[in-house]
């Protein structure tokens, strides 16, 4: 009888809850390298006026999300569902009705 | 030291297979003797030693130890005392298989909460004892019937109790294993432990180390012998 | 104390003795229980961040973006709208712009051409997002030629590219010169794409955009909050490809828990018959089965999350690439700031590991609290 099996999971248990602290310790220090990066994103954006991020270039609606209109998706066709991948990770903006009504709807 | 008074034992009460076991047992076990309970199947001897040894409570009747009336503590108590002053080698040795002798030895140890090495000492003290300290890292289910069996007087005597309780210890073994056991017995006997065993086996009955043969027969006390 | 410890840690040894007598078992069940913590934490970690990030990003955009819509669908801004929208109390700046897309047939993928608000771009040169230096091997001063959509071949020389740490907002981006930008995409003179105004004040903007929406009443304003609002909802649990995973995830769970409290073997009901006889009281019982569920899920949260957070942002989502590429064709490299929300942590940790210790301890309850004398029986 070598070592007892409870010490071997302690120890095994106690590293794996060191790495678990590790990991916000290192979230904190990579925040920090990359701030840069983000600054630098914010930076052009402002100066451009961007408004969407370049993820999901695979059709021109779905490029600018927050401001592709309800029937972007249709253009093609008026029984064009979704067909896109990205239309299954995000939804047309929901933009809210102004306090007086628009004269096109929403 | 442990009295038994009008103790009756019904299983199933209320059912339609309600069956009464034991039908009023007055007995008295003193202490330091080593006593035998006799009877043939179905005589109700392993459900008096489950009773005595506070496995189970009686559906009537009282069980005292040292005076002290246990059989309606709850649980918790019961266990405890149970640890503390009863070990058990049953019929079947009822040994955890995948662990090895020394493991099993300390099991009722555990929830004391000693520490390791003592138990582990003691453990080690006890297979040496019953010359079997070689095999303490086997597994269990490599060990012979005989090996097997010392484990298990091993594991009931871990906790030091005052009574060893034994069910049919050599139903399993062959002559001379038998003899070996009844050599270990007299040693019990000699050192002052109280031993209550049953069994139908005339080479444990007939044999010198035991000193009180108690008689049953269809859950009933038939006749003392002295 | 040192009693309550000393027990717990034999309670303890019993207990991985016992599940080291089917290892492969339980090796197996720790595995799947791993992956699933893991799945679940990559997803709920690069969600999280990516949000966070666009929110990071984002925050400077256009306070109101102004569209026009004929029947329902975008149309060019005509000219005199501009000074229709004349001095609104509260607008500091008001721009037309110039935006849209191209589809380059060479490599099949989309570009947003853009005139930058400030200018700066010279006539017969371009400035290239890093997605086209990497797709089509583009370098400062290379030429390139587009075709545009009414045949006519342009060519420009690249001026510069775009800094890579920027991909996430400016992969696909071409920057050109005003004028050039009209003759490719043969926009009439004095229209724009759409107007982006600034508003000081942001308690104004709903205010303003009201104003606009009475002065233009086939314009649409977009408000910055409903930029954010967009990419906060990304990922919902709620919908598609999200909710599938989830599901997934739960019903794996499910099945996991179910096998585990799906009753026990006569083998293990005999265990605990003998732990009884031997003293063990039926609280020993339930806390050694405690330890075991307990122990089993803490190490696969514990190393499916650690897993997960590399996973995510360390190794930069590897595993999330196709999913979000779907089919495009550029996709921006980028290295997510780590964001992590500690609620989220803690509610996976509690759904986690605390049903699977319930799952555990339900077979062997009847089990523990029975009579040790049945063992007697045997």
């Amino acid at each position: 009888m070598n070592s007892r099996p409870s010490a071997v999971v302690f120890t095994a248990v106690g590293l794996l809850a060191l790495a678990f602290g590790g990991v916000f310790v290192d979230a904190a220090w990579l925040s920090r390298q990359r701030a840069g990066d983000v600054s630098e994103m914010s930076a052009l954006a402002a100066r451009l006026g961007l408004t969407d991020l370049a993820l999901f270039t695979e059709a021109r609606y779905t490029r600018h999300p927050s401001q592709a209109d309800l029937h972007s998706a249709f253009q093609d066709h008026p029984l064009a569902l979704e067909h896109f991948p990205s239309g299954s990770l995000i939804t047309p903006p929901r933009h809210e009705i102004l306090v007086r009504a628009t004269a096109s709807p929403d | 030291m442990i009295e038994l008074r009008d103790v009756r034992k019904i299983f199933n009460q209320g059912q339609h297979n309600e069956y009464a076991a034991l039908s009023g047992i007055t007995l008295t076990i003193e202490a330091k003797r080593v006593t035998a309970l006799r009877g043939p199947s179905g005589s109700g001897k392993t459900t008096l030693l489950t009773l005595i040894g506070c496995l189970a409570r009686p559906t009537s009747g009282r069980v005292s130890l040292h005076g002290r009336d246990i059989s309606g503590l709850p649980e918790r108590f019961l266990t405890e005392i149970r640890r503390q002053t009863f070990g058990f080698v049953f019929q079947q040795f009822n040994l955890i298989k995948g662990m090895s002798a020394l493991e099993n030895i300390m099991l009722p140890a555990y929830p004391t909460g000693q520490p390791h090495a003592e138990l582990t000492a003691r453990a080690e003290a006890l297979l040496e004892r019953l010359r079997l300290a070689h095999r303490g890292n086997a597994r269990v289910e490599w060990l012979s019937g005989g090996e097997q069996q010392r484990v298990a007087i091993a594991r009931a005597l871990i906790n030091n109790p005052e009574v060893l309780i034994a069910d049919e210890p050599t139903a399993n073994l062959d002559t001379a294993l038998a003899k070996e056991f009844m050599a270990i017995l007299e040693s019990f006997g000699e050192e002052g432990r109280t031993v209550i065993l049953t069994s139908h086996d005339p080479l444990v009955v007939e044999s010198a180390a035991v000193h009180r043969v108690v008689n049953m027969r269809d859950g009933l006390l038939v006749e003392h012998h002295d | 104390m040192k009693f309550w410890l000393e027990r717990q840690r034999h309670l303890i040894d019993f207990t991985l003795a016992s599940l080291a007598r089917r290892k492969a078992k339980n090796l197996g069940l720790l595995a799947v229980f791993t992956l699933l913590v893991f799945v679940l934490a990559s997803v709920m970690l690069f969600s999280h961040a990516l949000r966070h990030e666009a929110a990071l990003v984002l925050k400077d955009s256009p306070e109101i973006v102004l569209q026009r819509l004929v029947a329902g669908r975008h149309d060019l801004i005509p000219p005199g709208y501009l000074d229709a929208i004349g001095r609104i109390r509260g607008v500091q700046n008001t721009q037309g712009r110039l935006w849209g897309y191209y589809y380059d047939s060479v490599v099949k993928a989309n570009y947003t051409f853009m005139v930058p608000p400030d200018g700066g771009i010279e006539k017969g040169t371009i400035v290239v997002g890093p997605a086209l230096e990497r797709e089509r091997g583009l370098a400062e001063n290379n030429g390139i030629s587009f075709r545009s959509y009414n045949g006519q071949l342009f060519s420009y020389t690249i001026a510069k590219v775009l800094p890579r740490p920027s991909e996430l907002v400016s992969a696909d981006l071409v920057l050109m010169n005003e004028a050039d930008f009209r003759a490719f995409f043969t926009y009439p003179e004095g229209h724009y794409t759409d107007i982006a105004l600034s508003v000081a004040n942001p308690l104004e903007v709903r205010n303003v955009a009201s104003k606009l929406a009475n002065i233009l009443p086939d314009s649409r304003p977009i408000l910055r909050e409903e930029v954010l609002r967009t990419y906060a909802s990304m990922f919902d649990w709620r919908e598609g490809l999200m909710l599938a995973l989830l599901s997934a995830a739960l019903l794996a769970f499910a099945i996991l828990a179910w096998e585990k409290a799906s009753g026990l073997s006569a083998e293990e009901k005999r265990e605990i018959g003998i732990l009884k006889a031997v003293g063990w009281e039926t609280g020993d019982v339930i806390k050694m089965k405690l330890w075991e569920g307990g122990l089993l899920s803490l190490t696969a949260f514990l190393l499916g999350f650690v897993a997960a957070y590399l996973q995510v942002f360390r190794f930069n989502a590897p595993l999330f690439e196709p999913v979000l590429k779907g089919w495009s064709v550029l996709y921006p490299r980028f290295e997510l700031v780590p964001a992590i929300d500690g609620l989220q942590v803690a509610t996976l940790f509690f759904f986690t590991v605390f049903p699977y210790m319930a799952a555990v301890l339900v077979p062997i309850w009847r089990a523990a609290v029975t009579d040790p004398d049945a063992v007697m029986r045997a």
